[in-house]
């Protein structure tokens, strides 16, 4: 494992190493909820603040559980349920306790207990073996990464709905194309920065 | 053998752990305890909080019409929420004019119960009830409109003001990948019980109408909803009836006059009727029926695109030039149309202008 500085991680997840961009990861609400930059905006932040717990939590049961029982491989199924409870408890949490917070993003929540960028930060974390830091710097800059990306593509989108597409390719169509065109764009930042 | 019973102890407890934990959250939580809805300052409901208005309201027995079921994909099921409820969630924005916003209308499947709760419906929803029903005849008026006779399940009935409408499920059928509701006015009358008509126009592309055309036969069943509408026969005064309609705007106005008939109601009528060729015109041996049993009813159709060849002698022109021709005294009428937007406005335009006061002029737009 190269000692890479949690900051380093933060800023390649967000540029060099896109979540969408580099991975085509969670394109499921990407393509669904890109239509209007508000709506975008909701979402992006749910999946940060999601990511963010998530794969602190995920760090915590595979290294304080799953390691030391030699359970590795159990990862998948233990990840993807502990995704999906943690996400329906911090619902109803946050619609309990912090009413201002879930009108802002408390609606999206199970939009994305299935979103695959959730569950590949996670994986990702483990292939590459990060420490308790770089897990972190990881996910949060790959939240807003996603969050990024899917704001671009509302904007782009919201220019879109103005303009004569051929039929074929009206709504997802030109939205992988689209995202295909801003794919190429990331690949500039890639000299910045390389994690593996 | 070991690897095998300690992976599924592993994986048991750990969706133990974790199940238990989410129960342990839906009872504390998600606990919101018993709420108070209180509908137009008069009755009052108690619920289990933390659900949705919309699905709170159904487990009453009350429906607000909603096509899509709570998703917030049809924006059907707006109420008026004047206390409680909290601030209105970006799900229901698309849905919801300016206007609306300042009046507290909020979706009742989006916003959800957590406090007690204030709400307006519209009283005659009390009275809406969902059916199952059977296609008992289908029958062509004419090329384009058809007449549905719909019969209600043993022990089942409706109880509708003359002039209503219901709202007709439309499934998904090969062309329509969407289950939409579409109303139609009830052209039977209020006394019969067992069974309620309607007339149905085909608009090409039309989802419920291209349904009932071209997919619904006799014996099939279907789901109706109903009844809403605030235009019904007003019997506040006594006033002579200026009925107006064309093509399938007939029904209210049938269902109408079938109530006077058969309450009895001592009221001049005229009713004038709009279509292009005397093709157009349908159920006459009815309406001649109605002429001789009721007090003083009268039916004058209009017809728009007459040649020689129909030997027509009745009126010719819109609706319009008709009105304008037999109305001479404002001052005793009261009006009653159904037909499509723009042929209400104008018809409104004539009825104003001839003196017949704004509130005495009740419409139907479909």
């Amino acid at each position: 494992m190269i000692e890479l500085n949690p900051f380093v991680i933060f800023f390649a997840a967000i540029f060099t190493n896109n979540m969408i961009f580099s991975y085509f990861l969670g394109m499921c609400s990407f393509i669904g909820v890109s239509n209007e930059i508000p709506t975008s905006l909701g979402l992006g932040q749910a999946v940060t603040f999601v990511l963010t717990f998530t794969t602190i939590l995920n760090y915590l049961i595979y290294h304080n559980i799953l390691v030391p029982l030699g359970l590795e491989y159990l990862r998948f199924i233990v990840f993807i349920i502990s995704i999906a409870a943690f996400v329906q408890l911090l619902e109803m949490v946050v619609e309990r306790y912090f009413p201002n917070l879930y009108y802002a993003l408390g609606i999206f929540l199970p939009l994305i207990t299935v979103n695959c960028a959730i569950l590949g930060v996670s994986l990702f974390m483990v292939i590459r073996d990060y420490t308790f830091l770089q897990s972190l710097g990881f996910g949060v800059g790959s939240g807003i990464g996603w969050t990024l990306a899917i704001v671009a593509m509302a904007g782009a989108r919201q220019r879109i709905k103005r303009t004569k597409l051929p039929k074929g390719l009206e709504g997802p169509g030109i939205t992988l194309i689209i995202t295909g065109l801003m794919a190429l764009a990331f690949i500039g930042f890639s000299g910045i920065v390389q994690i593996q | 053998m070991e690897t095998i019973l300690i992976t599924t102890a592993t994986v048991t407890a750990f969706t133990g752990v974790l199940a238990f934990l989410l129960t342990l959250a839906d009872r504390t939580i998600g606990n919101y305890g018993e709420m108070q809805i209180t509908i137009n300052d008069d009755k009052e409901y108690i619920v289990e909080g933390g659900d949705t208005l919309l699905a709170s309201l159904i487990s009453e027995q009350i429906f607000i019409p909603s096509a899509c079921g709570g998703k917030g994909t049809c924006g059907y099921c707006k109420v008026k929420v004047l206390e409680g409820g909290g601030p209105v969630l970006p799900t229901e924005l698309p849905w919801i004019t300016e206007d609306e916003l300042e009046d507290n209308v909020r979706l009742s499947c989006q916003c959800k119960v957590k406090e007690d709760m204030k709400i307006e419906i519209p009283e005659e929803l009390f009275n809406v009830r969902e059916y199952q029903m059977t296609v008992e005849s289908i029958e062509d008026m004419t090329p384009e409109i058809k007449k549905l006779r719909l019969r209600f399940k043993e022990g089942e009935e409706i109880d509708f003001k003359p002039g209503q409408y219901i709202q007709l499920k439309a499934p998904i059928y090969e062309g329509n990948d969407e289950e939409v509701y579409r109303a139609y006015s009830i052209a039977s009358p209020p006394a019969v019980k067992d069974y309620i008509d309607l007339i149905i126009g085909y608009v090409p592309g039309g989802k419920a109408t291209t349904y009932v055309h071209k997919f619904l036969k006799e014996g099939d069943t279907v789901d109706i909803n109903g009844p809403y509408g605030d235009f019904y026969y007003q019997d506040k005064y006594d006033n002579e009836m200026v009925m107006v309609a064309v093509g399938t705007g007939i029904a209210p106005i049938l269902s109408i006059l079938y109530y006077m008939r058969d309450n009895d109601i001592k009221r001049k009528a005229r009713f004038y009727f709009g279509a292009k060729t005397p093709e157009d015109l349908f159920l006459l041996d009815e309406i001649e029926k109605l002429e001789k049993d009721l007090y003083d009813f009268e039916f004058i159709p209009t017809l728009s695109r007459v040649l020689d060849e129909h030997n027509w002698t009745g009126e010719r022109g819109r609706v319009n030039v008709s009105l304008d021709k037999h109305i001479k005294t404002p001052e005793d009428k009261e009006a009653y149309l159904c037909g499509s937007p723009g042929m209400i406005d104008s018809v409104i335009e004539v009825l104003t202008e001839k003196g017949i006061l704004e509130e005495l002029i009740f419409y139907d737009k479909f």
